[in-house]
């Protein structure tokens, strides 16, 4: 009993410092990321407001929201847990957690979790700063809270994943910029991939980021893009992906940490 | 119950060229309350043992324990019971001294942890730096936050791998009066150094270790008492005669000889004087742990175990 109680103050300690780390530099890691998102949207909704529209009664702007916050919700799951891994590891202080009790699903759940935080966060700081200016419905709020939950702690798990597999800055950049940043910009934020040719758009529906954008979008319309529809394929296979993630996440993490542990 | 048990310790690392055997098959323990030493050149697997002990290098065979606890099987007991100050100076850029204590207790399952550590930095002569973040900190204050941050759950066993390294004498001597202080409470005591007299003064017992074996393991005493209990050591510019440097560690001008008896020292002499070498501060003295190492890791006889 004493020493559960003492795994669960360990877990939290971990989390509460995962989060105090992005924390102490928010305006790197909060305000940045709500800046470029704005950035986003006041350029492109200038310039496509009228030549693009999506759904009948939803203006380009309205459109293209939705889509920002959840891009930015996933990039910054992802780099939460993937920058303080890849910086403790090339710095070395990962030693200080290494020499603890802490179990590895306890590693796993205070690092991913606080990554959900930070994206959760920088989305919810998207939408309070566009609130005014944008209106939106929320049709289906249970639809924008699980796809935006699940998305962050699918992204928090593959940032864990990238950070324990990279060696050194380099690699992690080049799974961000090579990997995650075009998935996450190919998946319809900006656009409707029913405006894409039909190539591109069947390569789409093998990119997970698109459900993940896509049903995140059906929380405010209560549609998703007509190809798909809501229930089967690919928004069940997103969920089950966010699912998965934390199922088999903390078996991922249990091997490579044994391997990071002996490389050590 | 022993405070540390290594039992065939075997470390192979497969991916280096020609596979290197890091540890071959050590065995020794440490007793609850020892100051134990553990010395040996670069590369003879000090810091791997010590890896393998907390943790941080799975061993390829063998057991390891600490306070009866395996490292793998009951790794959650046995990191609890253990403390340790990594050789690297490392430290998270994000937080302040007392900031990092405070994690490093939660880590540990430890809260309201605030007198002891108070009583930590207070030991280490660094309260006035609770609230300065850790960028700030010279390298001597960052040493000391290691030693604090490898303490603060109070564990029964202190892993010290080369924490002098490097450091000024002001500070070796406050750390090692704390860490003399916790060993007289009781603490078990792991030290590993390049400083010989530190190991001399502090340890009660002493292992080497040599190409990833033990070769000597004894209490210091006895091991001063069983090698050459005299030392001849002069200072001289020009060459020493072959059959005398061959037998000689020359540090610069300085050179030391060993001397088990008076007609040994008068032989040397003779040959030095035959051979026109002209000596300065000559003085016979007793063999330090220095020697005794020198001898040690000079001996080719000493290539397995004791």
């Amino acid at each position: 009993m004493r020493n559960s109680l003492a795994a669960l103050e360990g877990a939290s300690t971990l989390f509460r410092k995962e989060v105090l780390r992005f924390w102490k530099v928010s305006f790197q890691t909060i305000g940045a990321p709500v800046l470029t998102a704005l950035l986003y949207l006041m350029i492109f909704g200038h310039v496509l407001e009228d030549h693009v529209q999506v759904y009948d009664s939803v203006g380009y702007t309205g459109f293209l929201l939705p889509g920002l916050v959840m891009m930015s919700v996933l990039q910054n799951s992802f780099a939460n847990t993937s920058s303080s891994l890849i910086q403790s590891k090339v710095t070395g202080n990962l030693v200080f957690l290494l020499v603890t009790p802490l179990s590895h699903g306890a590693w796993f759940a205070a690092y991913v979790g606080a990554s959900m935080v930070r994206g959760l966060a920088v989305g919810l700081g998207v939408f309070a700063v566009t609130a005014a200016f944008i209106p939106l419905s929320f049709v289906e709020p249970w639809w924008i809270v699980i796809f935006a939950v699940l998305g962050s702690g699918l992204l928090g798990s593959l940032g864990l994943i990238a950070g324990l597999w990279a060696e050194k800055f380099d690699q992690m950049a080049a799974f961000q910029n090579f990997i995650i940043m075009p998935m996450t910009f190919l998946a319809g934020v900006f656009y409707s991939i029913h405006s894409l040719p039909v190539f591109w758009q069947q390569v789409s529906y093998f990119n997970p980021f698109f459900y993940m954008i896509d049903g995140f979008r059906r929380g405010f319309f209560g549609q998703c893009l007509p190809l798909v529809q809501p229930g089967r394929g690919g928004h069940g296979l997103c969920g089950s992906g966010g699912l998965g993630a934390v199922l088999v996440g903390p078996r991922l993490q249990d091997s490579r940490l044994n391997s990071l542990i002996d490389s050590g | 119950m022993s405070a540390v048990i290594f039992d065939c310790v075997e470390k192979t690392y497969s991916d280096a060229p020609g596979s290197l055997k890091a540890l071959d098959g050590v065995s020794f323990s440490i007793e609850p309350g020892e100051f134990f030493g553990l010395l040996g050149p670069n590369g003879a697997g000090k810091t791997t043992l010590i890896s393998v002990l907390a943790g941080l290098a799975r061993a390829s065979a063998g057991r390891v324990s600490v306070m009866g606890h395996d490292v793998l099987t009951g790794y959650a007991q046995a990191r609890r019971a253990l403390g340790v100050v990594p050789q690297e100076l490392v430290f998270d850029p994000f937080f302040s001294v007392r900031e990092t204590l405070v994690i490093q207790s939660g880590y540990f399952g430890v809260r309201h942890n605030g007198a002891w550590i108070d009583e930590l930095l207070e030991g280490l002569g660094m309260a006035d730096k609770a609230r300065v973040n850790m960028r700030q900190l010279s390298g001597g204050m960052k040493r000391r936050v290691l030693v604090a941050q490898a303490l603060v759950h109070r564990p029964p066993v202190i892993v010290l791998d080369e924490p002098t390294a490097g450091v000024d004498v002001e500070l070796r001597q406050a750390l090692w009066h704390f860490i003399s202080r916790l060993n007289k409470q009781g603490h078990t005591v792991l030290l590993t150094t390049h400083y010989l007299e530190e190991a001399e003064a502090l340890c009660s017992r002493i292992a080497m270790l040599k190409k990833g074996r033990i070769v000597a393991l004894d209490r210091t005493e006895n091991l001063l008492a069983g090698t050459a209990s005299t030392m001849l050591r002069f200072k001289t510019d020009q060459a020493l005669p072959p059959d005398v440097a061959a037998q000689a560690r020359v540090t610069g001008r300085s050179v030391q000889l060993q001397a088990h008896h008076a007609e040994e020292v008068e032989g040397v002499l003779k040959r030095l004087r035959e051979a026109g070498v002209r000596v300065e501060d000559l003085e016979i003295g007793r063999a330090d742990l220095e020697d005794v190492f020198f001898e040690i890791m000079q001996n080719p006889a000493h290539a397995g175990q004791p």
